[in-house]
């Protein structure tokens, strides 16, 4: 099965359980089962070019120019991981069916699983570290859901937002430490990185690339001084725990140190960060887990203690301590995984996982009782058991090694950490099983159902059968990964096997446990010890840190972000001036090329209008009637302007976007205050006047020196205007642009526009909700209203020209193609006509007469026009790629059909409706009572009338 | 005729910005419609300006064209410009008739009622 398959049957997966949970919790169930194993079965095709050593690789460029490819491979180090991902999800994933309670969103759990699992196995098959980067921030948000899965719970919430923060801060810092790596290396690939130990261990950014990845590491794998999120994640459901916490989540920190373990390792720097950490980590986790009486919190500082082991092994440095390490990551994952079952089963019936409140529970559940003995056992380190092979091999490890100087350091803490941990994996025994049987238990205490015990009972036959066979089972699978990590150099003596003879080893674990069990014995006294000392509560410091931070932020926020939008736009502005200040001295400015064109009197005339209305907007802009109608003078002129300087197109739109708009501002004004009144201080309007002034010379400048010199460049317009009428089938260039060269810019916009009519649509539904409503029934007009709301004069003249109106818009929109026009003039125009009907007949009368609503209309117009995109498809052209062809039809002349005008109806629609909903929404709002019985121009003398009644009657 | 559209840029500009300076919601509107005007002829005007050519191919003989794109994409803006000056009215209209208030600045009384603000 190709890997792009493998990584993307998770996430592909992860929709059926959130779809077939409608049909039941065992079809989720199997949904997500089927897909993990149909993933799992696709990497287990690959075992034997695996195990011959070889790298199977898939690769697709996607932007090489940046480096990110999607390139998967599969080695030994990447096939264990995905073994132990896929294979532990899919026990994961019968073990949660049967743990989850009726009241669980179980579909949702599934998905959540599948893509994080999706996330996972892409970490492990990336070749590219770009791509890694991408599925490591997946991980991180994906766990955040897992973790955060019991949404009802403040500790599941508090939880999932730490371990995102610890986590995420630190996928933050491995993204800068890659990209360093990428630089030094001049490829993003792994395979290439990985070649160049030399070059990147002699490069002066070396260092930082490595603290800032292993950042990234530490905080996932949960290495001291970031291991406190890892037990606060506890409080998500246990098959979480048991997956995130054995087998995957904490595991891809070494994963990716071992991944690039052979360019990274190896100098000073490593050894002494990682395996001090990992050694202080192993420690103190072993000390805390003793404590805690929470079964799964005790589980928690278990894991952190064996990442620690895994960690230290990996910064020795020593080929040794890798297949030590590799080894371990198998057995680990074995035991833990099965032990975080035992926790939730024995969680699941007897109602509390606090251990002070266990006990007695060997008869009980005898199942549960044998495989969690096993389990624990195997973690304490006793033959012959998977567990005691490995950490065998890691303190003979530690004993060869000196740190500062010091023999005696490493193999000391190493001893104490193994004694510790052999101390609480006893405790995890005689505590929950041994001792007398209580009767105080929340439920009555009995075995599950074989759903439940299945999963870990089989991972506890695999902890057996690796402790008594391991050179068999797993002997070629080690050897393969270890070589994998070591980057293909030849592998150290070792032998996995339970008796090496009386080797120093041999007797650390005899100290460890037989001082875990002389530790355990005395752990009342312990514990009160523990107990009595001082220690941080990571939590406490944790939340601290993130509310000073919030307080700095909201302190940041509003300071700046105070409200006062004129001081923004002030800012704004006065930081644009500068900017063109800047470029203007930094630059230098080419000679004048173009000769001016002559300025005859009328063009002199029509910029004298604009200049004196646009300063006397400024000066009279307080009355707000006047204002806008010298704003509509300034439109005219440059309509005008546009039609004098060679676009008829532009002129034909300005002009008519020029009348929808000041009716929309004058329907407007019609709620606004008529005047405004005086706020600004005579120095402020001054200052504002100044910075008007110098960004006005400044714009106009600007434009005057480009307009007097050619273009630097040349332009692509040669290209649009050469291939207007063999390409695109038209005369009338800017319109071939909007339908064709730059369809798809144009099918945006009217996207755009429909959506912004949808959003005044909305807003005015919402504001009529509201006791507005109340006060615009009631509302009394600004200025007295004219006698005659509906004067016949003008009911008679836009009646009779409304057919007039269409005809021009229908004329304006077929000739669009080869003449100025098109659709968005012609939905223009169009909706001009039908608004002269809402004004002169007024809002009743014009909406009793419409035969459908204008948000199907701007529906139409998408629908229409995404539809004559996806023809093109049909042909296998390209979206929005056009056709056109002649027809012949006697008696007519020839014309031509293009499918560009199919597209420009649906740009036609979008626009009228667009137009029209606005307009349609605001004159909503000077709705009232009372007009409903206004009837514009009575030319039927038999209608219904009350006021004809009334007079009758009176008659 | 540069001198004149340059000079007519500038002038709308700074009218323009002295509007949306203003502190209450209608003369910030017209300020981003003469605003609109100008950035419309000022990308209208970076094609070059042409007389009597415009952009309709001529079958019959060869006649220079201006620069039909530059128009092409102030045709659009045009359009969207009316659908953003809606909007902005709109919201303007709510706001005063939920308020009786038409002033664009936020008192330090709104930030306090903004939602959003829990701990």
């Amino acid at each position: 099965m190709s890997l792009f398959l493998i990584a993307a049957l998770p996430f592909l997966g992860a929709v059926l359980p959130a779809l077939l949970i409608r049909a039941g919790r065992n079809a989720a169930a199997s949904a997500a089962g089927l897909t993990t194993f149909l993933a799992l079965m696709g990497l287990l095709i690959h075992i034997p070019s695996v195990m011959r050593g070889d790298v199977v690789t898939a690769r697709f460029e996607w932007i090489p120019a940046l480096g990110l490819n999607a390139n998967f491979m599969l080695d030994g180090l990447g096939f264990l991981f995905a073994l132990l991902i896929l294979g532990i999800g899919l026990l994961i994933i019968l073990y949660a069916r049967f743990y989850l309670s009726r009241e669980d969103p179980m579909g949702q759990f599934y998905t959540y699983l599948l893509l994080f699992q999706g996330a996972m196995v892409g970490i492990v098959l990336s070749d590219n570290i770009l791509l890694l980067l991408i599925f490591w921030e997946l991980t991180s948000l994906s766990s955040f859901l897992l973790i955060g899965y019991w949404k009802h719970l403040p500790e599941g919430r508090q939880g999932a937002r730490m371990a995102l923060a610890v986590t995420g801060g630190g996928g933050l810092a491995m993204i800068a430490g890659m990209l360093i790596l990428g630089n030094i290396a001049g490829s993003y690939d792994l395979s290439v990185i990985l070649q160049n130990k030399d070059l990147i261990q002699a490069s002066p950014y070396y260092l930082p690339a490595l603290i800032l990845i292993l950042l990234g590491c530490f905080t996932k794998s949960a290495q001291f001084p970031f291991h406190f999120w890892l037990p606060h994640a506890m409080a998500a459901p246990t098959p979480v725990s048991a997956y995130l916490h054995s087998a995957t989540m904490v595991k891809a920190g070494l994963f990716l140190m071992a991944r690039m373990w052979p360019v990274l390792a190896g100098t000073d720097a490593w050894f002494y960060i990682v395996a001090t950490t990992g050694l202080i980590t192993m420690l103190l986790g072993a000390c805390i887990a003793l404590f805690k009486d929470d079964l799964k919190a005790l589980l928690a500082f278990s894991t952190v203690s064996h990442l620690g082991l895994v960690t230290m092994l990996l910064g020795f440095g020593t080929k040794f301590a890798v297949v030590a390490a590799v080894f371990h990551i198998i057995n680990h994952a074995t035991f833990k995984a099965a032990l975080f079952m035992t926790a939730g089963i024995v969680d699941h019936e007897t109602g509390t996982r606090d251990i002070k409140r266990l006990g007695g529970l060997r008869h009980l559940m005898p199942i549960t009782f044998t495989i969690g003995t096993i389990a624990a056992l195997s973690m304490a380190g006793l033959p012959p058991l998977n567990g005691f092979l490995s950490k065998e091999m890691m303190l003979e490890e530690t004993v060869h090694t000196t740190w500062l100087n010091s023999h005696y350091l490493v193999p000391g803490l190493a001893l104490l950490s193994a004694l510790f941990s052999a101390a609480y994996s006893f405790r995890f025994v005689s505590h929950v099983f041994l001792g007398p049987e209580r009767t105080d238990y929340p439920h009555h205490p009995h075995d599950p159902p074989v759903g439940l015990w299945l999963a870990p009972a089989f991972l506890v036959v695999l902890v057996v059968l690796i402790g008594l066979y391991s050179a068999a089972i797993v002997g070629p699978l080690v050897a393969v990964v270890s070589s994998a990590v070591l980057g293909g150099a030849e592998l150290p003596y070792y032998s996995l096997k339970l008796w090496h003879g009386f080797t120093p080893a041999l007797y650390m674990s005899v100290v460890a446990v037989v001082g875990g069990l002389f530790l355990l014995s005395l752990y009342r006294q312990s514990n009160a010890l523990w107990n009595a000392l001082p220690r941080p509560e990571a939590k406490v410091i944790f939340e601290a840190v993130i509310g000073a931070l919030a307080t700095l932020s909201r302190w940041i926020t509003d300071t700046l972000h105070n409200g006062v939008l004129s001081r923004y736009a002030i800012i704004v502005v006065a930081f644009t001036v500068g900017l063109g200040y800047y470029a203007y001295t930094s630059g230098t400015i080419g000679p004048v090329t173009r000769e001016p064109l002559p300025a005859p009197v009328i063009p002199i005339i029509g910029w004298i209008c604009l200049v004196v209305a646009t300063l006397a907007i400024m000066w009279f802009h307080r009355n707000r009637l006047l204002a806008l109608v010298l704003i509509g003078v300034v439109g005219l002129i440059v309509s005008m302007a546009f039609n004098y300087l060679s676009a008829p197109d532009l002129a034909l739109t300005q002009i008519s976007v020029e009348v929808v708009t000041m009716i929309l501002l004058l329907l407007s004004l019609n709620f606004l205050p008529t005047d405004t009144p005086r706020d600004s201080s005579p120095a402020r309007r001054w200052r504002d006047a100044a910075i008007s002034v110098v960004a006005g010379v400044g714009t106009g400048a600007l434009i005057y020196a480009v307009m007097l010199r050619d273009f630097a460049f040349p332009t692509i317009s040669d290209f649009h205007l050469a291939n207007s009428y063999k390409g695109g089938g038209g005369t009338n260039v800017v319109n071939v642009i909007l339908v064709d060269f730059r369809g798809f810019d144009t099918f945006g916009e009217i996207i755009v526009l429909g959506i912004a009519a949808l959003i005044i649509f909305a807003l005015t539904e919402s504001v009529l909700s509201t006791n507005v409503r109340a006060y615009l029934l009631n509302r009394k007009p600004h200025w007295p209203q004219s006698g005659d709301s509906h004067p016949l004069m003008m009911v008679v003249a836009t009646r009779v020209m409304m057919p007039i109106a269409l005809m021009v818009g229908a004329y304006i929109f077929f000739r669009g193609h080869n003449q100025p026009g098109g659709g968005f003039i012609a939905g223009l125009v169009v909706a001009i006509a039908f608004l002269m009907q809402y004004m002169a007949s007024g809002y009743t009368w014009a909406i009793e007469r419409q035969r459908f609503f204008y948000h199907g209309t701007i529906g139409w117009g998408v629908l229409i026009a995404a539809a004559t995109g996806i023809g093109a498809w049909f042909n296998e052209r390209p979206f929005l790629t056009s056709d056109f062809g002649y027809i012949n039809w006697p008696p007519l002349e020839e014309f031509e059909w293009a499918t560009a005008l199919l597209f420009d109806t649906g740009v036609f629609l979008a626009v009228l409706g667009a137009v029209m909903l606005a307009l349609d929404s605001l004159s909503r709002l000077a709705w009232q009572p009372g007009m409903a019985q206004e009837f514009p121009m009575d030319i039927n003398p038999l209608r219904n009338d009350p006021k004809v009644d009334e007079l009758k009657e009176q008659a | 005729m540069e001198a004149l559209v340059a000079s007519a840029v500038g002038v709308m500009t700074a009218a323009g910005i002295f509007l949306i300076l203003r502190r209450r919601t209608f003369p910030v509107i017209l300020g981003l419609s003469l605003i609109t005007y100008a950035v419309n002829v000022f990308l209208f005007a970076t094609g070059r300006l042409a007389l009597d050519a415009p952009a309709v191919l001529n079958k019959y003989e060869e006649v220079p064209y201006t620069d039909p794109l530059p128009q092409a994409l102030v045709l659009t803006a045009i359009v969207i410009s009316f659908g953003m000056t809606a909007v902005v009215v709109m919201v303007a209209l709510s706001a005063y008739l939920s308020s009786k208030d038409d002033h664009i600045d936020m008192t330090a009384q709104d930030s306090v009622d903004a939602p959003g603000e829990d701990a």
